[in-house]
């Protein structure tokens, strides 16, 4: 037995016909073809699928896609605009933020919504914002630099060097 | 400061150019295997055991079968029918691909089955109804050796116990002289527990097997897309599957570690899916069933032992080692090697006598022997020396920092011969040490220990100063399954002095299509920005053995370098016709050649490959293409001294990392700013086993924390905030002087929180902690030696 909804992705409308346990996540991947929200658990431990659901972020393998109609979702496709990058997008690479990419998408989802309540979040602050999402390849440490340099940027201070320290 | 010997534009070797392949990454158009969709894919789920050990009585598919949209459940009946039911491993035992009688091993796969869509197959697989009959398994590997153990493995004929392979090096009887006339002997039991690599993606394939064409196209999460070709063509040849109609396609990989080396079952029954019904077969696991049934890392019982005189010098060591392999042994070493790399067990010390043995043994777990960032078993081997060293120093009454000064092989003495039959290439162990004491002040800190200590605080310094060995490898000794470890580059300027290069390895995160672009930059003064890098399609690049243990740059690495060079000679002898003088008057500087004396003659290097294709000279070859196949003539050495600092609460045993400061040696760096990357995520893939990670197993088989929720894979919290730096030591036989670096902090990093953390409460008497140390385990300890007694 399967439902038609229409799932509002990055402002753009997805009809489908889905069964009503399908999960958030298998919609966007499979039915709405949006491939960068990623699956990394089975447990909603990983965060590799977190997107936003009305500006908050969520791990979308906690909900069903049917629970999802009438919401305004965002994913990582619909971050950059015709102007260019978002700021998170240029602070992970700017920052070496990633290795392999898989928990990126997630990671900087997250870090949006991080971003949008503290805008000027301590070290401490992002640690704690983004334990929910599991990167397995960076340790952490450009990903917290990156959030302070997207920080800076959204908020037009001067921005920190992207140079790599060493002791 | 790293010195460049090209200008920025160009970005060759120690530029920290930012990564070529990022765009695709932050903008979610990575193209990872769940995200390869083909058309009339079906998809498959796998039933696996819930038992360590039992018959199979029966399976029974009906009700599976009769859920619209479930198109096929497969069984080892099925596969044996082929004679695909059973597969060899890269150590030469074999593994069923799926069972026909017995299960060794929980979450072992059972029968896969096939369906319209994911959802589907799960239904599928939660019908299958499999009656199994239980046995006793064998989980604790001291006693599968036991007499009365059942012989697991009685699909080996003859085979009347549960040993695997014995395997030793060094000097028995020198060894046992030193230790018997040596003033002090240290030896401690200790486990290297069984970890897993956890990579955010899991591991999955879509076997597309086109009937017509009789060619499969198979999309898989390897770091070795060449040499599975070939094993597949080895083990399908029979039913017709020949080399040259199979192309392997690594696309983007979601973090390896060592865990995307071998072939799982699952590959191989989608291969047979697609090839027995013509449909693309996507197989794609889930968490659970990834830390459950593929490879597992580690799981070395060590007794380790170490002789020196009193004043403090090292003169020998022993290590005896207990090899947990599973049912089968799985691992991913070179076929020499049943140990790894394990004898470079002697460290960065200098004394002339080590003896090594182990034996591997079967049990009711599931196989592997992977390596989690890490070159073939050096995890382990560094934990064992950096624990000794330490524990050595304690009795001697020596501060560990001094005592490795002491023991330190001198930057002169290199190439130096090892006790245990290796040349390490360079290394200068003493400056890395004392860079790493004064970046975080180390004999400041010695003293505020004393002064937390008077106040009832502790606080613990830990030093870890080790050896890699990475770069496998020189082909008279490293071979997979007899193939050579050498590995490959081919590089193609375009007319326009564009290039294009690719690669036998594979990256997973590393950065390859950066740094490599940045070899070739460096050695023909292309810009980095203009050389486009390729891996994972074994249809267009060239044989190589993929990427771990660090390999890529000591070998792929070095291929581009060497084939960069064919094209440099080629294009000094286009300039010399160009510029109508001989190539002995001809200089080089990045991007151009120039006449001596007169450099405003000079021909850029656009200039001479657009010659190469308009205007060569007559008798020359056209084009400006060249391949080289690398074959090294020594391992690498990277090495590293790391310092800890930790502080236990003396109530709750919480541990905290105050600091960690890691000086990293791994020659030349090609950009410093990926080298920081791979230190950061290595350190703390190092602080995991250190402090959180272990798979535990019950008496009855059963997996205690198989699923994200409770295999502890560290936080942004739990991972300290890291500080890297390093010196410089080339390796002298290495085309660019690089070493490899991926893995050297995941390696060093292990023993150095360990011995901080004992040295944090050694004024209390504890002289050694298992890891993973977690506050519970600590907290057991110290009450074992009375210190909550005292408090309370």
């Amino acid at each position: 037995m399967t439902k038609k909804i229409t799932l509002k992705i990055n402002g753009a409308e997805h009809t489908m016909e889905v069964e009503p346990r399908m999960l958030l996540v298998h919609a966007i991947r499979e039915n709405a073809s949006l491939t960068g929200t990623h699956i990394g658990c089975d447990t909603s431990s990983c965060g590799a699928c977190t997107i936003l659901i009305d500006g908050k972020s969520a791990k979308s393998c906690t909900i069903l896609a049917v629970q999802a109609q009438g919401k305004e979702i965002a994913t990582v496709e619909g971050l950059a605009t015709a102007e260019g990058l978002h700021p998170i997008q240029e602070g992970f690479h700017l920052n070496h933020a990633l290795h392999c990419g898989f928990c990126t998408p997630g990671m900087m989802m997250r870090a949006i919504e991080l971003l949008e309540k503290n805008p000027n979040p301590t070290e401490e602050e992002i640690r704690w914002g983004i334990s929910g999402n599991l990167c397995r390849c960076t340790g952490y440490n450009n990903i917290v630099t990156a959030i302070q340099w997207t920080s800076a940027k959204m908020q037009g201070k001067e921005l920190p060097s992207t140079e790599p320290k060493f002791v | 400061m790293i010195k460049c010997k090209t200008s920025k534009a160009i970005g060759g070797m120690g530029h920290s150019k930012k990564r070529k392949e990022d765009a695709r990454f932050i903008q979610g158009k990575g193209n990872y295997v769940d995200d390869v969709k083909l058309p009339g894919m079906l998809y498959m789920d796998i039933v696996r055991s819930p038992y360590a050990y039992a018959k199979i009585k029966n399976i029974d598919a009906t009700a599976a079968l009769a859920i619209p949209g479930v198109v096929a459940v497969v069984t080892g009946k099925d596969l044996e029918k082929y004679g695909l039911h059973w597969m060899p491993t890269l150590m030469s035992d074999t593994q069923m691909v799926l069972p026909t009688d017995t299960v060794m091993y929980q979450a072992q796969e059972v029968a896969a089955v096939i369906a319209t869509s994911r959802y589907l197959a799960r239904d599928g697989k939660e019908a299958v109804m499999v009656d199994y009959e239980p046995m006793d398994p064998v989980m604790d590997p001291f006693k599968a050796l036991d007499e009365d153990a059942p012989v697991l493995r009685s699909d080996q004929e003859g085979k009347t116990d549960n040993h695997i392979w014995h395997w030793e090096v060094g000097d028995k009887e020198k060894t046992a002289d030193v230790f018997n006339n040596a003033d002090v002997v240290v030896k401690q039991q200790m486990h290297i527990p069984r970890i897993h690599v956890a990579s955010i993606e899991t591991c999955g394939c879509v076997a597309s097997y086109d009937k017509v064409d009789n060619h499969l196209t198979m999309y898989m999460t390897t770091q070795a897309p060449h040499a599975i070709r070939t094993v597949i063509a080895l083990v399908a040849g029979h039913v017709g599957l020949t080399e040259e109609k199979i192309r392997v396609i690594s696309p983007d990989i979601g973090g390896g570690f060592g865990g995307k080396v071998p072939v799982y079952p699952g590959y191989v029954i989608a291969i047979a899916v697609s090839f027995l019904t013509g449909a693309p077969i996507k197989w794609i696991e889930d968490r659970s069933e990834n830390l459950q049934a593929d490879s597992f890392a580690r799981d070395y019982h060590i007794t380790a032992e170490m002789a020196g005189t009193k004043d403090g010098k090292i003169q020998a060591t022993r290590f005896k080692v207990l090899a947990d392999h599973g049912y089968t042994d799985a691992s991913a070493n070179p076929s020499k090697f049943p140990t790894g790399l394990f004898s470079i067990g002697t460290g960065s010390y200098d004394y002339g006598a080590a003896y090594m043995e182990a034996d591997a043994v079967y049990t009711n777990k599931p196989p592997g022997g992977v390596a989690y960032r890490c070159s073939f078993r050096v995890t382990e081997a560094v934990h064992a020396i950096e624990r000794m060293t330490d524990m050595f120093a304690k009795k001697v009454g020596k501060d560990p920092a001094q005592l490795r000064m002491e023991n330190f092989i001198k930057k002169e003495d290199f190439p130096w011969a090892s006790p245990t039959g290796w040349s390490y290439d360079s290394g200068d162990y003493h400056a890395g040490l004392q860079k790493a004491m004064d970046a975080i002040g180390y004999h400041d800190l010695r003293k505020e220990q004393i002064e937390m200590r008077a106040q009832g605080k502790f606080l613990g310094i830990g030093i870890s100063t080790f050896t890699e060995v990475v770069g496998a490898g020189p082909s008279q000794d490293f071979d997979i399954l007899g193939i050579k470890m050498f590995d490959s580059a081919e590089i193609r300027v375009h007319p326009t002095g564009k290039a294009i290069a690719r690669f036998g390895t594979k990256s997973q995160g590393q950065g390859h299509e950066t740094t490599y672009a940045q070899i070739i930059a460096e050695e023909l003064g292309i810009p980095m920005e203009h050389i486009q890098i390729e891996e994972g399609d074994t249809d267009t690049a060239p044989y190589g053995l993929g990427t771990y243990a660090s390999r890529s740059t000591p070998t792929a690495g070095a291929a581009a370098a060497m084939a960069a060079r064919k094209l440099r000679d080629k294009a000094k002898k286009i300039a010399a016709h160009l510029l109508e003088v001989s190539e002995q008057d001809l200089e080089w500087e990045p991007g151009k050649f120039f006449v001596k004396g007169a450099p405003e003659k000079a021909k850029t290097i656009q200039e001479i490959v657009f010659a190469a294709y308009t205007n060569h000279p007559e008798g020359m070859e056209g084009g400006f293409e060249a391949t080289h196949y690398y074959d090294p003539p020594n391992l690498t050495f990277p090495s590293g001294a790391y310092i800890c600092v930790v502080e236990v609460d003396a109530e709750t045993c919480d541990i905290k990392v105050r600091r960690f400061v890691a000086i990293d040696d791994c020659g030349n760096i090609i950009n410093p700013m990926i080298v920081q990357g791979q230190v950061h995520g290595g350190l703390t893939q190092g602080i995991a086993p250190a402090m959180y990670e272990e798979l535990i197993y019950d008496k009855a088989g059963n997996i205690l924390n198989g699923t994200f929720m409770d295999y502890l894979v560290p936080t942004a919290v739990e991972s300290p905030s890291w500080e890297t730096g390093h010196t410089v030591t080339p390796a002298p036989h290495h085309p660019i002087g690089a070493k490899g670096v991926g893995e050297s902090p995941t390696v060093g990093a292990p023993p150095a929180i360990v011995n901080a953390i004992v040295d944090a409460v050694a004024h209390l008497g504890i002289k050694h902690l298992e890891i993973p140390v977690t506050p519970f385990k600590l907290f057991k300890e110290l009450q074992k030696v009375g210190y909550f007694k005292k408090a309370t």
